[in-house]
């Protein structure tokens, strides 16, 4: 690309209406495109349109010189998103920036104190005994198959077949509907699954008999005795309407020693629980991860391991829970006040290994295993910047950028009608398409890849209306040397592109080079000026090759630019050219000349 | 117009110019003093970190009446750390402490609001933890470091490794200034200067890139001719291009002016302000470089290659044995130009016959 074919490219040279028609028509779908899409304005970033941004950078933890990777920061981004769409905050964004950054942007009009609050905090992840439950109405049809627990002393997921549910544990009452996909949690020691008892399974029966485990630690327990404090949370529950997410972020709250209220999802529907004290925290398991079982086509499943407090605790409430009958037979997963998932449990988990099998989709199996191996977050970060923009000052820096932009546009025509006379209505006219795609690009970006207009963006493109304009010079200035030479106009014009073509691919090569490099390696304020300034500059490219030069081809052929009138700022006389003396002529490539 | 169209045609026939290189060791004393006190002023003053650098709040508010002095006092209280208001063109005032961090700032914000008499929601806030400034900058560096490589990378590939060498040359030139304006004239390095920084980049090469392919073309066949030296035709280059490098100029600045005018006239201290000033004097400097050092550099360069050498030897030789005939440089119609066209043909002179078909340049 630096150094172009020499010669006439016959495509732009010879059929300038075609490539113009090109161009225009581009222009016409890209506008049409952007109606269509309903997207007619650029998004705007929160420092135009208000809201707040933060900005968390990961710390590095002492010995974990590898904690900060794509996986983490992943994890991250989708626990914050959960917290903060949790607020019911709308349309709050969460990405990650470079290596180690996680910007939140949360527009105008919600509570940014308290999504501040929720981001950068560790989440938490508890293990609580289900007392009661009412499982949301509204879910599907196909009652999905219970996840089922159960521990693998190796590494290899056992088998258990969950998906044929105990018609008995089955919560009958009260919720005919529900597909409560509770999983259950079965337990033997030798790593073996357990089926689901019911089901004439074939799986060698180890010691995974259900049996209630009487570990004589201190069960949660799991009957609300009639008292005041019970009274109290039976009316709360009640109350609870988990599908208003104001009384959703209410609820779950609460010291780990209370029993607490709390909502949860039941594919795609709302469910209430009451649940009783800690019985293992978070932080206890070890490890998770979501594995597919191949051997009995089970699906996939989450395997977890607990460290040995863990161990201790979570075999001593599973042993409570497996004598229960369901609901009370249910540990929920609860994290960040929220039932993330309620298996339940028909004998107790003592290897410190667990698995939670069920119809899981790999996804699910996945998001599962990662909210439990970081029932807090799985980095520590800290914030690093925090804008809070008023939506009247981002309107007026809104408006000042566009008054900027308007002045500096205004400025260039000035400039190149004085010095260009008629030439510049060729420059004017490839400015205003470049402007047209920029914007009709910018409104399309939003929704495409969700680029954001921002304060440096609309900088970068004020300062692209020189790079573009510095093209037009390049070549207008060539062909006046031309035309200095003695040449007509015509010939002029199609002598001059070559060399100008290679002078605006080299120096627009940089200036895309420059960009990319900053946008590819730079974080915030920066990147959103770069992305502008490649964007332009590309565009620049294009408007040159398909616009500005077919233009000047045909206005060549037209009598007022042809015929070099004073005004055209094509006039030899003007330009100072001299019918040739004895001067050489530089060589001329071998061109049919139009006559 | 006509006569700057005039002189565009004498500077492009050379008849007329300005002896660039032949003045190079002016120009490059010129630019060494001013890297020096840059340096120097770098040195000794060092630059003033923006409040994004050191970690702290930026406040903004609407429109008020309160006076800065009180609005001082307020801030002073509200945080126990010193203040610094300024008013800005719009009534609004903007109230920056430095040395607090993300959550003290939101207390400040706070008081304010009611020291103020503001909804807290009307007061903008920007609080920046101490390292991330830092982790602007660095990555800034970093990325001015890849770019720089692989644009000399390019440009050797484009033009050839001499010019890619003055060229990057050029560019350390135009950042040192830029950078030691910034330091002797004291003014705030916020993330949107680093940013205009970073642009000039890309734009202070785009005239050198400019005159480096004028100079390529010219110097094709210059080896098969004897009656310039490559110095002289760099030379030529420049001024047959002076026009366009001045153009381009403007007009780039044209639009940096309209922000820096509303920027700093309109919104008072901002993001845009800071952009367009290290744009302006970054461009101006980008400007000066490509015409003063980063060719004449070239020039130096290339006449250090033995067949250049082995040209100047003959070119001067020629002249002092057929003085009648030579003309000295950069005057005079250029019969044995190299042939500089696009299909390069071989020879020194190209037929003069073939002159213009049509009746090019005919007076009416």
């Amino acid at each position: 690309m630096a150094a172009p074919k020499k010669g006439r490219s016959a495509s732009a040279q010879s059929k300038p209406g075609r490539a113009l028609a090109l161009i225009l028509i581009a222009l016409v779908a890209l506008t049409g495109g952007m109606f269509a899409s309903g997207h007619t304005t650029p998004r705007l970033g929160i420092d135009l349109a208000g809201g707040t941004s933060i900005t968390l950078t990961a710390v590095n933890e002492p010995g974990q010189p590898n904690a900060i990777n794509k996986t983490n920061m992943d994890t991250a981004v989708e626990i914050m998103n959960r917290r903060v769409n949790g607020l019911g905050v709308s349309e709050a964004e969460v990405q990650t920036q470079g290596n180690e950054n996680i910007i939140v942007n949360i527009p105008k009009g919600t509570d940014s104190e308290e999504a501040r609050d929720q981001v950068g905090t560790t989440a938490k992840l508890y293990f609580r005994p289900v007392l009661a439950s009412q499982v949301g109405t509204g879910a599907t049809e196909n009652p999905t198959a219970s996840p089922s627990t159960s521990p693998s002393g190796s590494g290899s997921p056992s088998p258990s077949k969950s998906d044929g549910k105990d018609a008995a544990t089955e919560p009958g009452a009260g919720d005919s509907a529900s597909p409560s996909s509770s999983p259950s949690s079965s337990a033997t020691s030798q790593g073996r699954a357990l089926t689901d008892a019911l089901k004439a399974d074939p799986t060698p029966s180890g010691s995974g008999s259900p049996s209630a485990k009487a570990s004589g630690s201190a069960a949660p327990t799991a009957t609300p005795s009639a008292d005041e404090a019970t009274q109290a949370l039976q009316a709360k529950f009640a109350a609870l309407d988990c599908n208003d997410p104001k009384q959703r972020a209410e609820a779950g709250k609460g010291k780990n020693t209370d029993t607490v209220v709390a909502c949860g999802q039941d594919n795609g529907s709302w469910s209430k629980f009451i649940l009783g004290p800690v019985g293992v925290d978070g932080t206890e398991v070890d490890k998770a991860q979501a594995l597919l079982d191949t051997q009995n086509g089970t699906g996939w499943q989450v395997v977890m391991d607990f460290d040995s407090k863990g161990a201790d605790k979570f075999a001593d409430i599973t042993g409570q829970l497996a004598t229960q009958t369901s609901p009370q037979n249910e540990f929920a997963i609860v994290l960040d006040d929220e039932v993330v998932s309620h298996p339940y449990v028909q004998a107790a988990v003592t290897g410190g290994k667990a698995e939670i099998s069920g119809s899981f989709t790999q996804e699910e199996a996945q998001n599962l295993a990662n909210m439990l191996s970081y029932g807090a977050l799985p980095l520590t970060f800290k914030e690093s910047s925090v804008t809070t923009v008023s939506p009247a000052l981002g309107g007026e820096q809104l408006q000042a950028g566009l008054i900027a932009g308007a002045i500096g546009l205004a400025l260039v025509m000035i400039y190149l009608v004085v010095y260009y006379r008629g030439l510049s209505l060729i420059a004017i006219a490839s400015l205003l398409i470049s402007a047209a795609l920029t914007y009709v690009l910018m409104a399309l970006l939003g929704p495409a890849i969700g680029f954001a207009l921002n304060l440096p963006a609309v900088c970068g493109a004020i300062v692209a209306i020189g790079i573009t304009a510095d093209s037009f010079i390049v070549y207008f200035e060539r062909v006046r040397d031309e035309i200095r030479e003695g040449r007509t106009l015509r010939p002029a014009v199609e002598r001059a592109w070559p060399r100008a073509r290679r002078t605006i691919l080299v120096s627009d090569f940089v200036s895309f080079l420059s960009a990319a490099v900053l946008f590819i390696v730079t974080v915030g304020k920066v990147q959103g000026f770069a992305f502008t300034l490649g964007l332009t500059t590309l565009l620049d490219v294009v408007v040159v090759f398909l616009f500005t030069k077919p233009l000047l081809t045909l206005l060549a052929r037209t009598k007022f630019f042809g015929n070099g009138h004073s005004w055209s700022g094509l006039d030899p006389k003007r330009l100072g050219a001299r019918p040739p003396l004895r001067r050489t002529r530089r060589s001329v490539p071998a061109d049919p000349k139009e006559a | 117009m006509s006569k700057l169209g005039d002189l565009g045609a004498r500077l492009h026939r050379g008849e007329v110019g300005y002896d660039f290189v032949g003045n190079r060791k002016i120009w490059y004393g010129v630019s060494i003093l001013i890297t020096i006190t840059a340096i120097v002023g770098l040195a000794v003053r060092g630059l003033s970190m923006g409040i994004e650098f050191q970690g702290g709040a930026v406040f903004t508010t609407e429109k008020t009446s309160v006076s800065v002095s009180q609005a001082e006092t307020y801030a002073e209280k509200a945080s126990g750390h010193d203040a610094i208001v300024q008013k800005l063109g719009n009534d609004t005032l903007r109230i920056q402490i430095s040395g607090v961090d993300t959550a003290k700032s939101d207390e400040i914000q706070q008081q304010l609001a009611k020291d103020l008499k503001v909804d807290a929601d009307t007061i903008n806030a920007d609080l920046v933890g101490p390292s991330w400034g830092e982790q602007v900058a660095n990555k800034a560096w970093q990325g001015l470091a890849i770019f720089l490589v692989l644009v000399v990378i390019y440009l050797a590939i484009a033009f050839e490794l001499r010019m890619a060498i003055a060229a990057f040359v050029a560019l350390i030139h135009d950042i040192t200034i830029t950078i030691g304006i910034y330091a002797l004239v004291g003014f705030e390095v916020t993330p949107g200067t680093v940013i205009g920084l970073l642009t000039i980049l890309g734009y202070s090469l785009y005239d050198t890139v400019v005159v480096f392919d004028s100079l390529k073309e010219q110097t094709k066949d210059i080896t098969k001719q004897t009656r310039w030296t490559y110095a002289e035709i760099a030379n030529r280059s420049i001024n047959s291009t002076l026009v366009r490098s001045i153009n381009t100029t403007v007009v780039a600045l044209l639009p940096v002016a309209g922000l820096l005018f509303i920027g700093g006239g309109v919104l008072g201290a901002g993001m845009l302000n800071d952009i367009s000033l290290s744009l302006f004097v970054g461009l101006a400097a980008g400007a000066y470089s490509s015409i003063f050092i980063a060719t004449p550099l070239v020039a130096d360069l290339k006449e250090r290659e033995p067949q250049l050498k082995a040209l100047k030897k003959r070119v001067l030789a020629k002249r002092a044995q057929s003085e009648h005939e030579s003309e000295p440089a950069a005057d005079g119609p250029y019969d044995d130009e190299p042939a500089d066209a696009t299909p390069a043909v071989v020879g020194p002179r190209a037929q003069s016959g073939a002159r213009s078909r049509g009746r090019g340049g005919k007076r009416r």
